[in-house]
């Protein structure tokens, strides 16, 4: 029993790394540019294909691989930006609307490309960490946990320590008066995306040898991002990265007592209990737009 | 005397279409007449400045509903849709109490989570919701002899009139509404809530109001549905489905009654004629999504927008006072 109670725990913290650098990324580009990425699934989804390409169909290492998608899905965040967040600055249901165009865009092209059928990956190392007795921790899951302490560490100190971190913060909290100080909206508004897109297309290339990528994963994960930015306000860095916790540490608990769909239901339940008693979320962020 | 014109004119098009169609294109008929519903009671939700992303689960409660009355109690089918709708309608009442506490983005999210709460409701629960798989063999709507005719609404050309009566008479209701003085409330809230309330408004009862009266609306929309081609899914009514409403009302504009009929007409048309004809399927939602962004960049208006411009132009040609039809103004 306790055993199964620290396995529990042990995939709860994986769950929660991958789950936090979803929604930090969802939270980054929501507190700088007031938009809700809707195709927030879908950067993941090419994060994860870019290691189906690279890694499973090329054999590059898995970690170039790894890279690539880190890269590749930031510029996919900066294409969005350019074509559709900056345009519509204005209208921030618009760039929602605009966005979801774009995952339907972005899905196709995984269609066209890879087929709809599900993608396995071999495991880049079939090493596992045995902690205690029984308990299991594969070499895979733990590159997640790890690549999520160090990145979102790596995020905290860039925004509270250098000029662009604080520049980032100032238009997330104010554009207007971060203009007045000659700070470009435009740069920090790529610079938001292109972290937010990153760390997205990151967690889906790290888990994909995990999760068997398909075109349409980014439905659920859009779901659990979504749960996590209301419980932990939208807008709100750590409260996304403590939401995340929370979240993972439910979601499995309930997984493993009962079964998956009532873990969602159980998700969104809280979610929508969060909703009604405090809006701005368990963080009380200010509310914008 | 015009409108008479055109009222006999519009019944005869209405009568006559799907003798001109083929058999295919007589069901896809059947469903374009359904969405016309949908997305006509979508707006309603929106009138009063809230946009809903579980407006498709509704219509699926209605369907869902209307399908276990019928077949688990033997309840006759136009009663049965009937009471589908009541029980969407009910369902969006239940769920306005936590909705509409929000606005905004939050509404959008919430009811999100709503639509799939629900959603999984029907997956999880194999009894009495069918599962994954959802419920098969609904009955269908009894056939009856009228005027030397056997109406068997197996023929997707009989269930046309009859969807078609159905959503007419709808559509009629749901217009009589706008224009009444609730209507004129909801887009008061719309556009100035904090005036609305200091005029003694109760903002939240009119937000609730227009929210169950759409919910009924999609929830008979659902049954007709449902009743039609037999079967229903939880994967029929998720957010993907949810996002083509969005997009037929996008595109065809929500400032006037008609354009998300316009939108759901011209984008069905496009869909089924020049993409099946290119037998370029797998490519359908890459076109929707470039659609949608076009016309959220280049026609933030909507096609009703071309059409009100086109009217003034008319207008201003044969010497009228300019700007007299524009009601996309803000």
């Amino acid at each position: 029993m306790a055993d199964l109670l620290l396995q529990t725990l042990v995939n709860a913290t994986y769950a929660a790394s991958y789950m936090a650098l979803i929604a930090v990324g969802l939270v980054m580009i929501f507190g700088v540019m007031g938009v809700i990425n809707f195709a927030h699934g879908e950067l993941y989804m090419a994060g994860a294909y870019t290691v189906v390409f690279l890694y499973a169909k090329q054999d590059f290492p898995f970690f170039v691989a790894v890279a690539v998608g880190l890269v590749f899905v930031g510029l996919l965040g900066l294409v969005m930006e350019r074509g559709l967040f900056r345009p519509l600055r204005s209208n921030p249901l618009g760039g929602l609307i605009a966005s979801i165009g774009f995952l339907l865009i972005l899905q196709t092209l995984a269609v066209l490309g890879f087929g709809v059928r599900m993608e396995h990956i071999p495991p880049s190392t079939q090493e596992k960490l045995i902690l205690g007795d029984a308990i299991v921790l594969t070499y895979q899951r733990l590159y997640v946990i790890v690549a999520a302490i160090i990145l979102l560490s790596g995020l905290w100190v860039f925004l509270r320590k250098s000029r662009f971190g604080w520049a980032l913060r100032a238009c997330a909290q104010d554009p207007e008066a971060a203009r007045l100080q000659g700070i470009s909206l435009n740069r920090t508004a790529q610079l938001a995306m292109f972290i937010g897109a990153a760390l997205a297309g990151v967690a889906g290339a790290l888990t994909a040898p995990l999760v068997s990528p398909t075109p349409l994963m980014g439905h659920s994960v859009i779901v659990t991002a979504f749960i996590i930015i209301i419980v932990g306000g939208i807008g709100h860095l750590e409260g996304a990265v403590v939401a995340a916790i929370l979240y993972a540490f439910v979601h499995t608990f309930v997984t493993t007592l009962f079964d998956g769909v009532i873990a969602n239901i159980v998700g969104l339940a809280l979610m929508l209990t969060v909703l009604v008693v405090k809006p701005t979320g368990l963080f009380g962020a200010k509310e914008r737009a | 005397m015009r409108w008479a014109i055109a009222v006999v004119a519009g019944l005869a098009m209405f009568i006559a279409l799907p003798h001109v169609l083929s058999y295919s294109q007589q069901e896809i008929l059947v469903l374009l007449v359904i969405n016309v519903l949908l997305v006509v009671s979508y707006r309603m939700q929106t009138l009063t400045g809230e946009w809903s992303l579980g407006h498709v689960v509704i219509m699926g409660v209605g369907g869902y509903a209307s399908a276990l009355f019928a077949k688990g109690l033997g309840i006759p089918v136009p009663i049965s849709m009937l009471l589908g709708a009541v029980t969407a309608a009910a369902v969006a009442y239940g769920l306005s109490f936590p909705l509409l506490r929000m606005k905004g983005f939050y509404f959008l999210i919430g009811s999100f989570a709503a639509g799939e709460i629900i959603r999984l409701i029907w997956k999880r629960f194999t009894d009495p919701f069918g599962g994954p798989k959802g419920l098969k063999l609904i009955p269908e709507f009894p056939s009856f002899e009228l005027g030397g005719l056997h109406w068997d609404f197996y023929e997707p050309v009989h269930y046309y009139y009859l969807a078609g009566l159905v959503v007419a008479a709808s559509l009629f209701i749901l217009y009589r509404i706008e224009r009444s003085r609730l209507g004129l409330t909801f887009h008061a809230i719309h556009w100035q809530d904090k005036l609305a309330e200091s005029v003694a408004i109760n903002t939240t009862r009119y937000r609730t109001m227009a929210f169950v009266i759409a919910s009924f609306f999609a929830g008979l929309a659902g049954a007709l549905y449902a009743h039609y081609v037999g079967s229903v899914n939880p994967t029929r009514f998720d957010v993907a489905e949810m996002v083509y409403v969005l997009i037929w009302a996008i595109v065809g504009g929500t400032a006037t009654f008609y354009g998300p009929i316009l939108g759901v007409t011209v984008l069905t048309i496009i869909n089924e004629v020049l993409l099946r004809e290119l037998g370029v399927d797998e490519m359908r939602p890459m076109f929707y999504g470039a659609i949608l962004i076009a016309s959220i960049l280049f026609l933030p208006n909507g096609l009703e927008s071309l059409i009100t411009k086109g009217l003034e132009w008319f207008r201003r040609r044969r010497g009228e006072a300019p700007g007299a039809v524009d009601q996309s103004a803000k």
